[in-house]
């Protein structure tokens, strides 16, 4: 079983992250659980969701105390959110930022293995919006793989309709332009 | 054919009322509320389910539009919670009087204050004697097939009580997890068109919710409980044909890893789940340890519990609501009735856990067992005792 968990602003999508990689993953046949971190929804407030991927049925309630991957869709949140609590030491922490990888475990501290991706950039090209759930979903497939590529496209058009393209796009440029170090 | 799916388990439970056809959904569509009415309104105003949404201006008239209707013989389902629960109380004991076969998903949530909307049984064991059949489900498959299984148990003519399907609130309601999904047929198979007992029709005038005078009062809430106690066999023979229809089979009571258990846990609700993975865990360990959860609530199984906990050394019973004033939460003050009355000498102890949205973890039972294990061995008094309180 694969833990995650998404570190985000209230408005910048991290439940619909969680919640899109489920369906992918369910629809690949896995199990999967994707919730949001139950707090009061204020609009850019930090916020969690957490997302499980397992081969066999998932029994558990629980948080997600200690991830093998940490999310972070907001690159003010690196410094200020302690997004590295609890990460195993083998897991990775895939972060959106215009910084170095260097400087961006500076920030957080977490000195492990490490993707970055400009996805504040892409969204607001690729979107118009500076929304990065969906861009940042293509730096987790990158960093972590969990789900093949195909399965997004259907939760991506249930979801997003007639922007499903555009978001598939962002998604597609955060992939090739993650950089990973180990 | 079902379909597998990932879907948020409110909208599993809506998908279930619009499986069931309902005729009318009366709700107060505002916090505390979850997506299963919201869900229903979309399917209502786009036009999937043929169906009035009524759009109250509270609870207590969500209940009442609910009495209602029901009475009118169309089927009706409701969804509340918390507060909203709360304020629905005085019409829930009108309904089961009234034999009305409604359909009600609450979602546990605490009640204020301190103001909290999140997850405990709070709300629901305010509610535990309103006389309605009320079942506890795990996981979303089982909202899913509860839902479904509520009405046909609610309509069947020796029953004609109101049912509650009880969901952790967060927990299980805010959760996207793959289930699987029945198609129309399947679900027309298990549970036809709803034909009511009796209704208020105008061609035939009938009087419905009488003045009950002290010469008849006591005999109409007899006859009430009998019908609630009845349930119980109609209950398991709809999980039988659901067994049948779907291949999922369901008992009042379900054990895990319990036959050679000295120790057994006893909860309800989502926490079974937690619970058994705990076990898995704790058994490696080499520590004899398993579970027994609630599924039917009302009426209570008490045959099934007690062939459950049959031979083990020890209950550790989760409490997620408080009975302020007493010595246990409101389940174990329950079950030690039982085994007193029953004569069984079982150690009890009583944890209150996951108040409020706090967190219950595999680490807490393994806490809750050490303790337990500590004061059976002392042979103590039984005792209650919150779980992880910051003092």
């Amino acid at each position: 079983m694969i833990e995650v968990r998404f570190h985000g602003r209230g408005g910048q999508g991290a439940v619909t992250s969680a919640e899109l990689m489920a369906l992918a993953a369910i629809a690949e046949g896995k199990y999967a659980q994707a919730f949001p971190s139950f707090g009061p929804e204020r609009r850019g407030a930090p916020v969690q969701a957490f997302l499980r991927i397992s081969d066999t049925p998932i029994r558990l309630r629980e948080k997600i105390y200690a991830p093998d991957v940490v999310v972070v869709l907001d690159p003010s949140l690196l410094a200020t959110a302690n997004v590295k609590a609890g990460l195993k030491p083998g897991g990775t922490l895939v972060a959106n930022s215009a910084k170095p990888v260097s400087a961006v475990r500076g920030e957080c501290g977490f000195g492990g293995r490490t993707a970055v991706a400009d996805a504040s950039k892409i969204a607001e090209e690729e979107l118009g919006v500076p929304i990065t759930n969906t861009t940042m979903l293509g730096a987790v497939m990158k960093a972590v793989g969990l789900i093949e590529p195909s399965s997004i496209n259907e939760p991506l058009k249930e979801r997003f309709g007639r922007i499903a393209e555009k978001n598939r796009r962002a998604l597609e440029r955060a992939f090739a332009e993650t950089i990973i170090e180990e | 054919m079902a379909r597998r799916v990932g879907l948020e388990v409110s909208l599993a439970c809506a998908e279930a009322a619009k499986l069931a056809n309902v005729d009318v959904i009366a709700a107060y569509p505002i916090t505390p509320q979850t997506h299963i009415v919201e869900h229903l309104a979309e399917l209502v105003a786009d036009g999937h389910l043929d169906a009035e949404f009524v759009p109250v201006e509270s609870e207590h008239s969500a209940m009442s539009a609910c009495v209602g209707s029901s009475a009118a013989g169309a089927r009706t389902f409701t969804s509340s919670s918390s507060q909203g629960l709360a304020l629905m109380h005085e019409i829930l004991f009108i309904a089961s009087a009234m034999r009305l076969p409604i359909v009600m998903a609450v979602a546990n949530r605490a009640l204020s204050g301190p103001l909290n909307i999140w997850n405990d049984h709070s709300d629901i064991m305010a509610e535990r004697d309103i006389g309605w059949v009320q079942t506890f489900a795990e996981n979303g498959q089982e909202v899913l097939d509860l839902t479904l299984h509520a009405f046909k148990v609610a309509e069947d003519a020796r029953v004609c009580l109101p049912v509650i399907v009880n969901m952790d609130g967060f927990l299980l309601t805010h959760v996207i997890e793959p289930l699987l999904m029945p198609d129309q047929a399947e679900v027309d198979a298990y549970l036809p068109a709803f034909a009511p007992q009796q209704r208020l029709d105008i061609s035939k005038p009938i009087s419905m919710g009488m003045v009950g005078m002290p010469e008849v009062y006591t005999e109409a809430k007899k006859a009430t409980l009998e019908a609630l106690l009845g349930s119980y066999e109609v209950v398991k023979e709809h999980w039988a044909g659901m067994a049948e229809q779907f291949g999922r089979s369901y008992k009042p009571i379900e054990t895990y890893r319990a036959e050679d258990a000295e120790v057994l846990f006893v909860t309800m609700g989502s926490l079974g789940e937690t619970c058994m993975t705990a076990i898995d865990e704790m058994r490696e360990q080499g520590l004899k340890v398993g579970s027994v959860r609630i599924r039917l609530w009302r009426p209570f199984p008490v045959e099934d519990f007690l062939a459950a906990i049959k031979g083990a050394g020890g209950l550790i019973v989760i409490d997620r609501a408080l009975s302020p004033g007493v010595p246990a939460g409101p389940v174990a003050t329950e079950l030690m009735g039982l085994l007193y009355a029953k004569g069984l000498k079982v150690p009890v102890h009583n944890f209150v856990a996951g108040l409020g949205g706090r967190d219950v973890t595999r680490e807490d039972f393994k806490k809750m067992l050490q303790k337990a294990k500590d004061a059976f061995a002392a042979g103590g008094e039984m005792t209650c005792e919150m779980v992880g309180v910051k003092e």
